[in-house]
């Protein structure tokens, strides 16, 4: 492994040296190239990537400087007579060979990082990466830890009603924490459709497909953050699923993994009203439902039903209103949120939806109801995040 | 067929309509290869502006950070439709009309094989894109699910109207098919005594293996979208992993179709570059018979590439090797082509009209897009640039200095041959230019956004991509703007452009040349004498 990354190494510092790449790495902090990454598979991958640049590179540069001269050499302006020739078996000859010699090259280097990249064997940690959405969900496997990781860019600086941040669209509520310099696994699936998991700084893309179980791997060399986003159409917020990995030293990983292991403080639930639901219920609503049902509540039916006026909304009993929450409605776009939210933030949300847009139903519904509605499912993802 | 019917034909086209039922009735029930290629010519044009102007709200949105102009669902519409109407409906058209006008006149034949079918498959096309535009009109929006239409996005997420865009995808592929069985047809029976195989101008034969690919390809995508229409409607489980489908199936067969697909594009293109470079070089075309067998390889070669465009979606690592390998060797035949065009050029006596420009800009920037397919063939680099603004541009760079130059190229160059008229040189030149520059604008800094890890098909980005998203905005409406000059340059040569020989350019070689600009209606009545 060591002898081959130098060999790369070496091969693309004597291409890049008569090639174009120079001002190109050059110019790799203002973001126009692959970022170099913090894994070997990054490294390689950005060694490769500069490889066939320079290569292209290269065989651009003649072929575009043989067209420049005969595009002034040979114009009739300058009294140029057509020759009389069209074929040259030698030269056709020529022009078959190189390119295919050039490419047996470059395929050998690309073929050594390829069986390395799908090499998953041998992992210290293994991450089950579930994307759905428009969140990832991320269960360290022999940690018993797992938690949702949304967006949380607030709506308002989408909407250009507050300045933007300097993490804009790339920033989560819960970063991916791992540590460093230890083979990290990741299995990578899908609830509903096909997402992809991204993150250039760790050369890691894998498509998540509902039905299958991709592996990739990554071995984190520097502590830092890492950014990345999904990279497969998946419906209205495909722009708003970003990823962000934060890799710590083992030490900070350790402490890391005692605090996620502490019980959870029990909520709060004493002094529930109207106000201050309302207020944390719009927040939720615009956080998890606004982007099918739409802040005014009007959807885009018949995919994503309006809310206003609904009788699921306004009508009773309310537990039809929890248990489409809770269950979703299988087959359609409607995710099923009891493994996701609080029974707090589901208490909100309802609130909030029934007494909004002018329903004033005056509904006030408490964490408590949304439990009882839990306990009286079968279904085994209904128990509390 | 005889001569008198012939000249009252070109009566009824000389003075413009007499009423308008009779001008409907002439172009709705002609089967002169002429008019049909005209009209999808036309209808091409015409969806070229709707298409454009789609990318250009597309870009328009872009342009800043944030939401502005467009929910994410609208966007993803005009995503997806941006998609379908660019490949489907204008690209493949125009050179279905170059096709319809030329390959008779090339063959020296009077008509296309199967004058009947020629006017269904194009108003079956026309019917289609009514269908296909109106699925945005309708409830639940219009397909949101990108062009590739990967289930389950497009099946249990998918709006109601993906019904009727899979009903459209069936019209488009019967158009298609129908379409390639008469160019079949008409190169194989058509050709007049002495055209042999070998013979062929490079235009006919790229178009004949098209014609092939096409059929090859057209029913696989008509499979695989009534599988999601029965997924969809009667309770199937093709593609649903929950009922034992399988999701990766439908990727498998929509790239065996999408793949060769963006060589049915480019290939009759390759055809009008290898016209129009000699033309102006006043010089053979060098090495055309291993044009003909880079041609054959490139099409042959297409059919087993397609899961290059699935790298990260979990294929097993011998598949990766062979699909990496199979990839990259599409290089030596297309690299072929370049050179021998390059070649064409070296010691001839070249001159710079309009046409000769289009081919020049395209083999340098078609190029360039080789270079960037060629980097993406690379698997392992491939995981960085899949789905990212980089592979944005180098299917750009194919299609649009790729494909759009060498069909204005064509266009450029039998425009006097089929009206009589010549097209005005300054404004010609004027629209180059100015493509070349907003071409180069608008898909250039596409790279670098997709190295520096911008998804493609998002309609809001983070901040540190808004400069290259500016310059790109700019870029395509400087590109579609662009457009009008070509539009009026081309009403302003049929109505009133200078009268031409039927030589029109002095370099120019094979049988249209040999015919009157405008040509009669029905080309060759008696075989021409082939040297």
């Amino acid at each position: 492994m060591k002898s081959r990354k130098s060999n790369l190494s070496y091969l693309q510092q004597s291409l890049t040296g008569i090639g174009m790449s120079m001002p190109i790495s050059a110019m790799a902090e203002w973001g126009i190239n692959l970022p170099k990454g913090v894994t070997p598979v990054s490294r390689d991958i950005y060694d490769l990537h500069m490889l066939t640049m320079a290569i292209c590179a290269g065989i651009g540069l003649i072929v575009y400087s043989f067209l420049i001269f005969i595009l002034f050499r040979y114009r009739r302006s300058r009294g140029a007579k057509p020759a009389d020739f069209d074929n040259n078996s030698t030269l056709e000859n020529i022009w078959t060979v190189t390119p295919f010699l050039i490419l047996v090259a470059m395929a050998i280097p690309s073929t050594l990082v390829l069986i390395d990249m799908e090499d998953e064997s041998n992992a210290d940690i293994t991450i089950k990466i579930t994307g759905s959405q428009w969140q990832w969900h991320y269960a360290y496997l022999d940690k018993d830890i797992e938690f949702y990781s949304r967006l949380s860019t607030p709506t308002e600086q989408i909407h250009g009603k507050a300045k933007k941040g300097e993490w804009y669209l790339l920033e989560v509520d819960k970063p991916l924490v791992l540590p460093v310099n230890q083979k990290v696994r990741f299995l990578v699936t899908s609830d509903d459709v096909i997402h992809s998991w991204w993150v250039p700084e760790l050369g890691v893309k894998r498509d998540a497909i509902p039905g299958y179980i991709h592996e990739s791997w990554a071995k984190i060399l520097e502590p830092g953050i890492y950014r990345g986003q999904c990279a497969e159409l998946c419906g209205i917020d495909h722009a708003f699923m970003p990823i962000v990995v934060k890799a710590v030293t083992e030490q900070e990983f350790t402490q890391w993994l005692a605090q996620q292991n502490k019980p959870r403080l029990t909520e709060q639930t004493d002094d529930w009203k109207m106000d201050t639901e309302m207020r944390a219920g719009r927040e939720h609503y615009m956080r998890y439902c606004a982007a099918c049902h739409q802040e005014d509540g009007s959807g885009n039916p018949p995919l994503f039903p309006a809310l206003t006026n609904s009788s699921v909304v306004v009508g009773k009993p309310i537990s039809r209103h929890i248990d489409l929450v809770l269950q979703g409605v299988p087959g359609s776009a409607m995710p099923a949120f009891a493994g996701q939210l609080s029974n707090a933030e589901i208490a909100a949300i309802i609130t909030y939806e029934r007494n909004a847009w002018d329903h004033d139903t005056g509904d006030l519904i408490t964490p408590e109801q949304v439990q009882m509605r839990r306990l009286k499912t079968s279904d085994t993802r209904a128990t509390q995040p | 067929m005889n001569m008198q019917s012939d000249s009252i034909t070109e009566q009824a086209k000389e003075d413009a309509p007499k009423g308008i039922s009779s001008f409907l009735k002439h172009w709705v029930f002609t089967t002169n290869h002429k008019d049909i290629g005209t009209l999808y010519l036309c209808l091409s044009f015409m969806m070229f502006f709707v298409g454009g102007a789609m990318a250009l709200v597309l870009r328009a949105e872009l342009f800043i950070p944030g939401l502005q102009l467009v929910s994410p669902n609208f966007y993803n519409v005009l995503v997806t439709m941006h998609g379908l109407i660019m490949l489907l409906t204008v690209i493949m058209p125009v050179a279905v009309g170059l096709a319809n006008w030329q390959i008779p006149m090339m063959i020296g034949a009077p008509d296309m094989a199967l004058p009947r079918l020629n006017n269904m498959s194009f108003w079956i096309l026309v019917f289609a894109i009514l269908l296909l535009g109106s699925t945005i009109f309708m409830d639940g929006g219009g397909p949101n699910f990108g062009w590739t239409m990967y289930v389950p996005l497009s099946t249990s997420f998918g709006p109601p109207s993906t019904d009727f865009l899979i009903f459209s995808v069936h019209m488009l592929g019967i158009s298609s098919i129908l379409g390639s069985i008469n160019i079949i047809a008409t190169i194989i029976n058509m050709r007049a005594p002495g055209m042999t195989w070998m013979k062929l101008p490079m235009f006919v034969w790229t178009w004949l293996v098209t014609a092939f690919l096409l059929l090859t390809i057209m029913p696989v995508l008509a499979g695989a979208v009534t599988m999601m229409l029965a997924d969809r409607n009667f309770g199937t489980s093709f593609f649903n992993s929950a009922g034992g489908g399988d999701p990766l199936l439908f990727q498998h067969l929509f790239w065996f179709f999408g793949h060769p697909e963006v060589y049915v594009l480019i290939l009759p293109a390759f055809g009008v570059i290898s016209q129009v470079i000699p033309t102006f070089s006043r010089k053979k075309l060098f090495g055309y018979n291993r044009m003909v067998v880079a041609t054959l390889s490139i099409a042959f070669l297409s059919l087993t590439v397609w899961a290059h465009h699935m790298f990260t979606s979990g294929l097993p690592l011998a598949a990766e090797i062979y699909f990496m390998y199979a990839t990259m060797l599409i290089a030596i035949p297309t690299g072929i082509k370049i050179f021998n065009w390059l070649a064409t050029m070296y010691r001839g006596s070249i001159t710079f009209e309009t046409p000769m420009l289009f081919a020049v800009g395209f083999i340098v920037m078609f190029t360039f897009g080789g270079f960037t397919g060629i980097m993406m063939s690379i698997a392992p680099s491939d995981f960085q640039y899949q789905d990212s603004y980089f592979i944005v541009g180098h299917f750009h760079y194919v299609l649009v200095p790729g494909a759009v130059f060498a069909y204005m190229a064509g266009i450029y160059y039998w425009l006097p041959k089929w009206c009589g008229r010549m097209y005005s040189e300054t404004l010609g030149q004027w629209h180059f230019w100015l493509m070349v520059i907003a071409t180069n604008l608008t898909f250039f800094p596409m790279h670098f956004l997709g190295l520096a890890g911008m998804p493609r098909r998002i309609p809001d980005y983070a901040l540190q991509f808004t400069n290259f998203n500016m310059i790109v905005t700019v870029g395509a409406f400087i590109f579609g703007f662009s457009q009008l000059i070509f539009l009026y340059n081309v009403v302003r040569t049929i109505k009133r452009g200078s009268r031409t020989t039927a030589q029109v350019w002095d370099g120019a070689e094979g049988l249209e040349w040999t015919l009157s600009s405008p040509p009669p209606h029905h080309s060759f009545q008696t075989p021409p004498d082939i040297k």
